[in-house]
C-alpha cells in the first residue's frame, strides 16, 4: 500500500477500495491471493466454497451472517464464536489450504497430520 | 465552462476546466506510454479519469462488486511510528495496533515489521521479531506478512562494512564501484534469506519484500535472487515491493536469467518478479508534484496497465505518499487518495493495493 497518516492514507484505501478483511471476505480473498490467484479467481474460488455470490463477497450484511454460521471469526466481539488460530483452522478446511501457522498448531499439539501443500 | 476544484501532486489545491483535465489526462497516460513503451489509455478510459477529477465530491470509491484486496507495508508505522512513517506515535504496542488494523479498520491483511524496517538492523532483534509474530497469529485472522526492506545502502560505509560506491563513482573508479556492489549485494542476500527462513519457522502467512532497489540494480538482484530461495524451498509466499518506476543502473551489468536489470520499468520488473516465484508484486509509479493529480493519476493507471495485463500473479500497485498518484505530501488528501485508489482498480485492473 504505502506511507501516509493512517486516516488520509491507510483509511482511505480501505473505504474507497478494499474488500472489507473479516468484516467480509476479505481476508479469505487475501488468503488465495497468496496462492497466486489473480482477483477475480481468487472471489470466484471463496464464493464457490462459502457458497455466495461474488457481489456477496464484500457485503458485511451477507457476510457478518455467513462467517457466524461457519464459525470462522467475525469482526464484533461474540463470545462463544472461534477466535484467532481456532477460526483460521476452520477457514484451511473450508477453502482447502495450508495456512502456515494452523500447520504449526497441529505439529505442536499433535491434532493432525497437517494438510497437503 | 464549469470548473472543479482538483489538486496539484504536491496536494495543493488548483482549479481546472473539464478540458484541461482531459489535456492533463491524455499527457499523463502519453508520458508514461513513451517511457515504457506501452500502449496510453484508450478512450472509455480516459473518459472515465475525466468523470472522476471533474466531479466535485469530496470522495470517489470502487464500483461495488469490484473492490479489491489490501495488503501494508511499513508493518503498524503509521499508528506507533513518527515521522518517518507519517506516524502518530500512539501510545499502543504493535500487537493492539495490528489487532486494530484487523478489527477497527477492517483491512484485509496486515504485516508485523520492526520500527527500523531494515533487514540489517532487525535481524539482530529477531527473536523479538519472532515472538511478536507467534503471538499475533494466535489471536488474529488475517493473513499476516512478515515486512522488511532489503536496503543494500546500509552495508556501505560509513554504515556497513563495504566500501560505498557513491565514493567511488565520482572519483571514476567504474570497476571498483562495481565490485564492491556485487559483494555487498552477496551480504543483503543472505540477510534477507536467513530472516526471511526465521518466519517461515513462526508460521507467518507471507513476507514482504519492500522498498525493493532503493539503490538500485544490485538490490534488485538480491532480492530476486533471495525470492527464488524462499519461495522454492519453504511454504512462506513472497511479496516483492518495489522503491521506484525504474530500476537505477548504479551498477548497470548486472543480469538476471539473462536479462539486465538497470532500466527495467514496471511491466518488465514484474516478469522477472514473477519468475523469481515471488505470489504478489508490488510495481511503484513515482508522483512529479508539478504536475496535476490528474496527470500523475494517467500516468500511474497506465504503468500499472501494462503490468496487470500480462501478469499471472496478483498486482499490488503502491499508493502511498508520493507513488501510484497520491500527492507528495505527508497528510494525504482523502478526495486524491480516494481517487487514485479507485483508478488503479477501475483502470489499472490491479489485484490489490
Amino acid at each position: 500500500m504505502g506511507t501516509g497518516d493512517p486516516n488520509g492514507m491507510g483509511m482511505a484505501h480501505a473505504l474507497a477500495s478494499s474488500m472489507g478483511g473479516i468484516k467480509t471476505a476479505g481476508d479469505l480473498v487475501a488468503r488465495m491471493q497468496l496462492r497466486k490467484m489473480r482477483l477475480n479467481e481468487a472471489k470466484q474460488y471463496v464464493a464457490e466454497k462459502l457458497g455466495v455470490s461474488v457481489l456477496d463477497l464484500s457485503d458485511s450484511t451477507v457476510m457478518r451472517t455467513v462467517r457466524e454460521e461457519l464459525d470462522i471469526g467475525v469482526v464484533t466481539a461474540v463470545p462463544g464464536l472461534a477466535k484467532g488460530l481456532e477460526a483460521k483452522a476452520r477457514i484451511a478446511d473450508l477453502l482447502d489450504i495450508r495456512i502456515n501457522s494452523v500447520e504449526r498448531l497441529k505439529a505442536k499439539t499433535g491434532l493432525g497430520a497437517g494438510a497437503p501443500a | 465552462m464549469s470548473k472543479t476544484v482538483t489538486r496539484m501532486g504536491d496536494g495543493s489545491s488548483v482549479v481546472r476546466s473539464r478540458d484541461e483535465i482531459r489535456r492533463e489526462v491524455v499527457e499523463g497516460s502519453e508520458a508514461a506510454a513513451v517511457k515504457a513503451k506501452i500502449p496510453a489509455l484508450e478512450e472509455n478510459e480516459v473518459d472515465y479519469l475525466v468523470d472522476m477529477f471533474a466531479s466535485p465530491m469530496r470522495m470517489w470509491s470502487v464500483e461495488r462488486g469490484h473492490e479489491a484486496v489490501m495488503t501494508k507495508d511499513g508493518g503498524t508505522n503509521t499508528l506507533i511510528s513518527s515521522r518517518l512513517s507519517s506516524g502518530i506515535a500512539a501510545p499502543i504496542g504493535r500487537e493492539t495496533a495490528v489487532r486494530l488494523f484487523e478489527r477497527a479498520f477492517a483491512f484485509d491483511s496486515m504485516e508485523v515489521g520492526h520500527i527500523d524496517y531494515s533487514v540489517k538492523p532487525s535481524k539482530f532483534i529477531v527473536s523479538v521479531e519472532q515472538e511478536h509474530m507467534e503471538l499475533l497469529q494466535h489471536t488474529t485472522v488475517f493473513p499476516l506478512f512478515y515486512g522488511f526492506m532489503p536496503n543494500l545502502g546500509l552495508y556501505y560505509r560509513p554504515d556497513g562494512q563495504f566500501e560505498n560506491p557513491s565514493d567511488l563513482l565520482p572519483l571514476g573508479k567504474i570497476d571498483a564501484a562495481r565490485r564492491t556492489q556485487e559483494e555487498a549485494l552477496e551480504a543483503c542476500h543472505d540477510d534477507v534469506v536467513w530472516q526471511s527462513r526465521m518466519f517461515a519457522e513462526t508460521g507467518a502467512d507471507a513476507i514482504n519484500y519492500d522498498t525493493v532497489a532503493s539503490t538500485g540494480d544490485a538490490e534488485f538482484l538480491a532480492t530476486l535472487r533471495a525470492t527464488r530461495t524462499i519461495s522454492s524451498e519453504t511454504d512462506m509466499p513472497v511479496e516483492v515491493s518495489m522503491a521506484a518506476e525504474m530500476v537505477l543502473g548504479f551498477h548497470g551489468e548486472l543480469e538476471y536469467e539473462g536479462t539486465r536489470l538497470a532500466g527495467l520499468w514496471p511491466h518488465q520488473q514484474m516478469k522477472l518478479v514473477e519468475r523469481a516465484g515471488a505470489a504478489i508484486f508490488g510495481p511503484v509509479v513515482n508522483n512529479n508534484s508539478k504536475k496535476s493529480c490528474a496527470w500523475n493519476v494517467a500516468r500511474a493507471a497506465t504503468f500499472v496497465k501494462a503490468c496487470t495485463a500480462e501478469a499471472t500473479i496478483p498486482i499490488h500497485p503502491n499508493v502511498g505518499n508520493g507513488v501510484g498518484g497520491v500527492p507528495m505530501f505527508e497528510v494525504s488528501p482523502l478526495d486524491m487518495v480516494s481517487r487514485a485508489s479507485a483508478a488503479m482498480i477501475e483502470i489499472g485492473k490491479a489485484d490489490g493495493l
